[in-house]
């Protein structure tokens, strides 16, 4: 079997470098098993996030060859061949060590969005009624896995560092799983347009591309909330009707 | 503390799974001061992995069912070893909990008058799972992250515990380090609860996530608490077994559910060949008759395919070993076929099974709606653990609690799938609710220095010991560790293995003393593992010792020289103790008793 060449980057006390590892490459493997391969036979200290190897956990997002991805449903067959094949860390995140991330700020974004608060009961035994097709979309907001690739990849982030200012895709995706949740009564179409800045997106769609769920962020969360704040506050003729029907 | 950062609270959780969290959520209900120490970052807990659903009878698609039903199933599916008790409170409790996650914002698929839609699972009498397609786990893991941020709990996120810390017999608190700086933390405690999960990753071919190396069921052990059960564990008879990569890595049994069926490479159902006596009431023998079952036809008995985990994993490997597997060792489990009786059969596919389509496609190559998967036993679930009061959730000892896969008693000697889930919500709650009231009616209890000392030294000794001659690479004592546990302590087990087993470890944990590790304290895998494989060979060395002591076959656990049950062991638990020069202590005692009116439950609905 052949042997593969990886450039990973590993940091030190000048900031890091990308440093040569080779290792064989077997049939299935993905760049997570490489990866840990490395580790195992050469680097015991290389620093690496991850949990499941299933996809399912969002833990090994990294960059590959220069596409955010996660290391462990990446196949090395998919690997352009007789080329190096290039890993590093998150860009938009800074660097803890390696290929390990600080993504913290994305916990503390999600904290400042307001909870889901549901309408009472419908029924006496408390519990709710709801149409499968009236939580279709919810529920397709709800695989996100929280692997912060649409974060890493948004400008707004990865070039503007506007972190305080723009919450970002993934929190775009949780406050619209919120919003369109049919049992939540709660109000946060002015949060969006001040506090988490969805103005700042313009659309480009880079989020909807990298998203390992397939989740169509742009289209389905995005747009339909940026419509909701136009709506509310952009829009005269609405304007007005609230103010009459107060 | 000189040198050491201390953090004090009530009520310290270690483990952010369903478990860890329900228990935090509890706690914290209660007014008292929690925190949660997780290794991994929050929300990626192993219980984000879980695919089928989660146990409750709550009686929206069969109003047959109730939670004697429910209670019934689990007693049968552990083959009465279960802890009856919390068996009961299971059954009885988990639909308030699967409620109270809706009432959090979780959204689970929908039956058509709009209520949580059940599904079909193996051991379970009626559709009993709710269910979010085939990503349950993520759902309920999310919901409880997304409310637990709202309360007062601190979360150490990234933090590993390498040691309970104790004092005159009480639990003080938990030591640990955090992986970016590697700089060690006291968390002194009046009350921990241990929610660290399973142990799958001790065995090569493994559902389970990085997280789930056994830790806390050997700290529980380090700190002199029991354990029983550890010789049941679970192997699921539905793993991927190409490629080699992804070996091991979970179908779940909602494709069964679904309709998938098991053949061999004669094409021939295998499964209607065995059908154990405990069953044969209410499985078909009929293939049209099972379809209808997992189409929900109320008057069809359940097709042979959704036996209980074990006897389907034994009928796999039968098959295998006696050459009729398919080209990469494993059987046939399709879903494709249903294209006979549906007529949009791909869409409601990837509709019922979205991950499983996802994962075949992405990691294999394979579309599930076209071709039959390939499929074998991997290692999964650990029925044993720690003892707990099936109440309170306290271990043997004061201040010491444990709640989800790492407890034990519950699914006696075979869990029945989507009890799981339901098991970390029932008793993360219970323990959360007694660790608080615990905490309260006591005071924190002194930090013994010389345990920190003697811990740290430990903990750095990696660092001294250099990279030259003698010196260990902890990855590859990992590794043979899983190669020897795969080997002698698998789903087939005999005495002279499992005594070799025995000494294998043994010799691993005489190499871990070698064990030496490069580099620098922060986030360094090579010195975590270093640190971890006192707790897997722990672990593993439980089970090996626990699958001696047990000379018959229930449930998780088949010996071949002695393939029958008895009634012997059907009395007894195993349990494991450290004995007071460290070694491991092995005693049968007395399952608890059932009580009468539960007994009498058992008897009408045999
Ligand atoms: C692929 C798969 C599918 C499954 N599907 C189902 C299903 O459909 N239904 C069902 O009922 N069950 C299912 N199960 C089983 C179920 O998912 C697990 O039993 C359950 O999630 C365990 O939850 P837990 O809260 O006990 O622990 P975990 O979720 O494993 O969490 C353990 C926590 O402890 C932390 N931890 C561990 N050690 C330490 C330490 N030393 N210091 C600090 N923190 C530590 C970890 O970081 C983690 O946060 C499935 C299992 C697998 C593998
Ligand atoms: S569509 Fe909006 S959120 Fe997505 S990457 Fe572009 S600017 Fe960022
Ligand atoms: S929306 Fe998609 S890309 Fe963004 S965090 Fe969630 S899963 Fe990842
Ligand atoms: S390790 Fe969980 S998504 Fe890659």
């Amino acid at each position: 079997m052949p042997k593969v060449l990886f450039n990973i980057w590993r940091t030190n006390s000048s900031g890091g470098e990308f440093q040569e590892y080779k290792t064989e490459i077997t049939e299935g493997m993905v760049v997570l098993d490489a990866v840990h391969q490395i580790q195992a036979e050469h680097a015991n200290d290389l620093a690496v996030r991850w949990n499941c190897k299933a996809g399912k956990c969002g833990s090994c997002s990294a960059e590959i060859n220069g596409h955010p991805k996660l290391m462990c449903m990446t196949r090395m067959s998919d690997m352009p061949e007789g080329k190096p094949v290039t890993i590093q860390p998150m860009k938009a995140f800074p660097v803890i060590k390696d290929l390990v991330t600080d993504v913290s700020v994305n916990y503390k974004i999600k904290k400042r969005i307001k909870k889901f608060k549901p309408r009472p009961p419908d029924a006496p035994d408390g519990t709710w009624r709801m149409a499968q097709g009236d939580i279709d979309r919810v529920q397709e907001f709800r695989k996100c896995i929280e692997c912060f690739l649409c974060q890493d990849v948004c400008h707004v982030l990865r070039e503007h560092h506007l972190h305080e200012k723009f919450a970002g895709p993934r929190h775009m995706v949780y406050t619209a799983a919120l919003e369109m949740h049919p049992l939540d009564t709660e109000d946060r179409t002015r949060d969006l347009k001040d506090g988490h800045g969805i103005g700042f997106c313009n659309i480009t769609k880079c989020c909807t591309n990298v998203c390992p769920e397939n989740i169509h962020i742009t289209d389905n969360a995005i747009i339909p909330l940026k419509e909701r704040v136009a709506d509310r506050f952009y829009d005269p003729l609405m304007k007005l009707f609230r103010k009459f029907s107060k | 503390m000189a040198g050491q950062e201390t953090h004090s609270y009530d009520v310290v959780v270690i483990g952010s799974g369903g478990a860890g969290l329900r228990a935090a959520i509890e706690a914290a209900a209660a007014g008292v001061s929690v925190a949660v120490i997780c290794r991994s970052l929050l929300g990626k807990a192993h219980t984000v992995m879980a695919e089928g659903g989660v146990a409750a009878a709550l009686s929206n698609v069969d109003e047959r069912d109730n939670w004697k039903v429910h209670f019934t199933d689990t007693m049968r599916g552990g083959q009465y070893l279960n802890n009856a008790r919390m068996a009961e409170l299971h059954a009885k409790e988990s639909p308030l909990r699967v409620r109270e996650l809706e009432a959090w914002g979780a959204v689970f698929d929908r039956t058509d008058d709009g209520r949580i839609l059940q599904r079909n699972f193996g051991g379970h009498k009626y559709p009993r799972l709710a269910h979010v397609g085939d990503r349950t786990g993520l759902e309920m893991i999310r919901t409880l992250q997304d409310y637990t941020i709202h309360q007062k709990v601190d979360i150490f996120q990234e933090y590993t515990i390498i040691s309970l810390l104790k004092n005159d017999g009480r639990i003080t608190g938990a030591f640990g380090y955090d992986r970016e700086k590697g700089l060690f933390k006291i968390f002194h405690a009046k009350a921990v609860i241990i929610a660290t999960g399973g142990m799958g990753r001790i065995y090569k071919i493994s559902s389970n996530s990085w997280d789930c190396t056994g830790g806390g069921i050997s700290l529980a052990y380090h700190a002199g608490a029991s354990l029983i059960d550890m010789e049941f564990v679970q192997f699921h008879p539905t793993g991927m077994v190409w490629p080699p990569s992804v070996r091991g890595l979970l179908i779940t049994e909602g494709v069964r559910g679904e309709g998938g069926v098991l053949r061999n490479n004669k094409g021939r159902r295998f499964m209607f060949d065995d059908i154990p006596d405990l069953y044969k009431g209410q499985t078909s023998t009929d293939e049209e008759e099972g379809w209808r079952y997992t189409q929900g036809d109320k008057n069809a008995k359940r097709p042979p395919e959704l036996l209980t985990r074990d006897h389907v994993a034994r009928c796999i490997m039968r098959e295998i070993k006696e050459g009729r597997g398919s080209p990469h060792g494993g059987v046939f489990l399709d879903i494709a076929w249903i294209k006979e009786k549906i007529s949009n059969a791909p869409e409601h596919i990837k509709r019922k099974l979205p991950s499983m389509y996802h994962q075949f496609k992405e990691l294999a190559g394979v579309d599930i709606t076209k071709e039959p998967m390939e499929v074998g036993p991997t290692t999964h679930y650990i029925m044993g653990g720690v003892q707990v009061d099936a109440d309170s959730q306290m271990t043997t000892i004061p201040g010491l609690f444990a709640a989800g896969e790492c407890a034990a008693g519950l699914h006696g000697s075979n869990r029945l799938g989507g009890n799981s889930l339901s098991d970390l919500l029932v008793f993360g709650k219970r323990a959360g609710e007694y660790a608080a009231k615990y905490s309260r009616e006591t005071t924190h209890g002194k930090i013994n220095e010389d345990e920190i000392k003697e811990i740290s030294t430990w903990a750095l000794a990696p660092f001294q010991r250099g990279s030259a001659g003698v010196a260990e690479n902890p990855f590859q004592i990992q590794t043979d560790l899983q190669e020897e546990m795969q080997k002698l302590v698998g789903i087939v087990r005999l005495e002279n293995e499992l005594e070799e087993a025995i000494k294998k470890i043994n010799a691993l944990n005489e190499r871990i003393e070698r064990v030496s590790c490069g580099g620098n304290r922060g986030y360094n895998p090579g010195w975590h593992t270093a640190m971890e494989l006192k707790h897997m060979i722990t672990v593993a060395e439980a089970i090996a010792r626990a699958a001696k002591e047990r000379k018959e076959s229930r449930g998780g656990h088949f010996r071949e020289d002695f393939p029958q049950k008895s009634d012997a062991f059907g009395k007894i638990n195993i349990c494991i103790k450290k004995d007071p020069a460290g070694n491991m202590e092995v005693k049968q005692i007395p399952k608890p008793k059932i009580r009468e009116d539960l007994q009498q439950i058992i008897d009408e609905m045999k």
